[in-house]
């Protein structure tokens, strides 16, 4: 996913030459749903000892417009599972009814068979699968943390193609190219878990979110945080990006109304 | 003469406030020849005993596993179970493939329960002829579940259906106290106890006529946390035999020694 909205879902104009639009027909069948409309920017989440922290901005954009400010994209499903949405801010909208409505049948069963963020996972990576088999995708990329049935700290992603990817840490959108890096350099691969404290890696997404509003044009200042341990699950949602310093902006050069 | 005038289908209350239909499914369950189910804090088991139609024929299969996890012992008919069971098996294998999770026993036995009542609910319906004890384990441990033609379901502690399984029922009341606490083995051992008890003078457990089933959560320290479902027939019931003829005698031994 690029920050085009025009350009998601077709064959790039760079690899194949622009489209020939005499081969489209005037009429055919309902394409609105093929692209997404009002949408949120990346996911971000790292898995430390004994837990997962995920973080998303607040903003949903409706093309390069920061059109809401104050969109919670991290869901918390039952006690044991959090969904951090990117993409599509309706199509989230509708997962999260999903979600809810498998909750509440959950609930029904009392004696303590409950999905984990893994089953949770399995089962939206089967959705989008299907959904995008019938060309009517759901527009997402979502990350899941929580634990596994072993009680093992669990993250992973699901994208809108039914695509599934796991790793100690995870970052979807624009934060698959800005955030990924810096979570490799301070969590290598050799590094074990044990040795990631909850605080070293709710400051990593800190930095992260940071560096994403410093140069991912459709983030913003304003972000959520939820944090999954044993002892349960701690969400703000009405965090600020601290310490900002746009000095090196000054030194930017080569694009917008800037002409030299 | 008299006749029943409120038997001619499932959707009629007779004046008594009965269901007729209901009922005669529920006679088929006791037509079939016994199955007994039992639970202890770690396993399930079930036992059956198999009949065959007539000496040259095979002996109908009283256990069927419905995933690693669950598998169902049938009384009644036989045809009827397997509609279920395959049902079972359907539902079963759905939830390992959009939840990677094996469905949970209150789960499926909820789902049978309410195709079952559906059944005597819609004219020109029968209810399911068969009476079924489903035995799995889930996150909560494991589970003993009665199930009844009508669509009533149960969880079990011990439980007995079937021909003669009054006695088995009796059998399992007076140990009751004995079961949480005992081994794997011993609950074995309880269960084929219970089902000798039902059987009549001149017939006895065989190696032929023996279904032996256990699931349960694995020892300590082992690889997965489930015991998965295992089947006893045919030779493979020899050791348990075996076992319960030797605590038989030397339960018979301490009784001549008090008298």
């Amino acid at each position: 996913m690029n920050h085009f909205p025009e350009a998601w879902g077709r064959p790039r104009d760079d690899v194949y030459g622009a489209y020939n639009p005499s081969y489209l027909q005037t009429t055919g069948p309902k394409a609105h749903t093929s692209s997404p409309a009002v949408t949120g920017t990346s996911v971000l989440g790292v898995k430390f000892n004994g837990g997962v922290v995920l973080a998303t901005d607040n903003l949903a954009s409706y093309g390069s417009l920061a059109r809401f400010t104050d969109v919670k994209r991290l869901r918390i499903f039952g006690s044991n599972a959090i969904v951090g949405f990117g993409g599509d801010v309706s199509d989230m909208q509708y997962i999260d009814r999903l979600l809810e409505s498998i909750d509440i049948r959950e609930n029904y069963s009392h004696n303590g068979n409950m999905l984990n963020a893994k089953n949770l996972h399995t089962y939206l990576s089967k959705v989008f699968y299907k959904r995008r088999s019938e060309f009517n995708p759901l527009w997402n990329h979502v990350l899941v943390a929580g634990y596994d049935a072993e009680g093992e700290p669990f993250l992973s992603s699901a994208d809108l193609l039914g695509t599934t990817f796991s790793a100690p840490h995870l970052a979807t959108g624009f934060g698959a190219h800005l955030a990924v890096p810096i979570l490799r350099r301070l969590f290598p691969e050799e590094m074990p878990l044990e040795e990631v404290s909850k605080e070293a890696a709710i400051d990593a997404l800190k930095q992260c979110l940071k560096v994403l509003y410093y140069r991912d044009a459709r983030s913003m200042d304003k972000y959520s945080i939820a944090v999954i341990t044993k002892e349960g699950i701690e969400i703000k949602e009405d965090e600020v990006i601290e310490g900002q310093s746009w000095a090196f902006a000054e030194r930017v050069k080569g694009y917008g109304a800037q002409t030299k | 003469m008299f006749r029943n005038n409120y038997d001619n289908d499932a959707v009629t209350f007779s004046p008594q406030g009965r269901i007729f239909q209901v009922e005669y499914a529920q006679e088929a369950v006791k037509q079939g020849s016994v199955v007994v189910g039992l639970v202890n804090k770690t396993h399930v088991v079930l036992v059956g005993l198999k009949r065959n139609a007539e000496e040259l024929s095979s002996y109908q299969k009283k256990i069927i596993e419905i995933d690693s996890h669950m598998a169902i012992a049938i009384a009644g008919l036989a045809s009827d179970a397997r509609v279920l069971s395959n049902f079972m098996k359907q539902q079963s294998l759905g939830s390992k493939m959009t939840y990677g999770r094996p469905i949970p026993l209150d789960r499926i036995v909820n789902q049978i329960g309410d195709r079952a009542q559906t059944n005597t609910q819609h004219y020109g319906k029968r209810p399911y002829g068969v009476g079924l004890l489903v035995a799995g384990v889930d996150e909560a441990g494991p589970h003993l579940f009665e199930f009844q033609p009508s669509g009533l379901t149960h969880e079990m502690v011990a439980c007995a259906i079937g021909a003669r399984s009054q006695m088995a029922r009796t059998y399992l009341e007076r140990n009751l106290d004995k079961f949480p606490d005992s081994s794997r083995d011993e609950l074995i051992t309880h269960g084929l106890r219970a089902l000798k008890e039902t059987l009549s003078q001149d017939k006895e457990l065989t190696v032929d006529n023996t279904s032996v089933g256990v699931v349960g959560l694995a020892p300590e320290g082992s690889k997965g946390r489930i015991e998965s479902f295992k089947l006893y027939e045919g030779q493979e019931t020899v050791p348990l035999l075996e076992a319960l003829e030797r605590a038989d005698g030397a339960a018979e031994e301490s009784m001549e020694v008090d008298s």
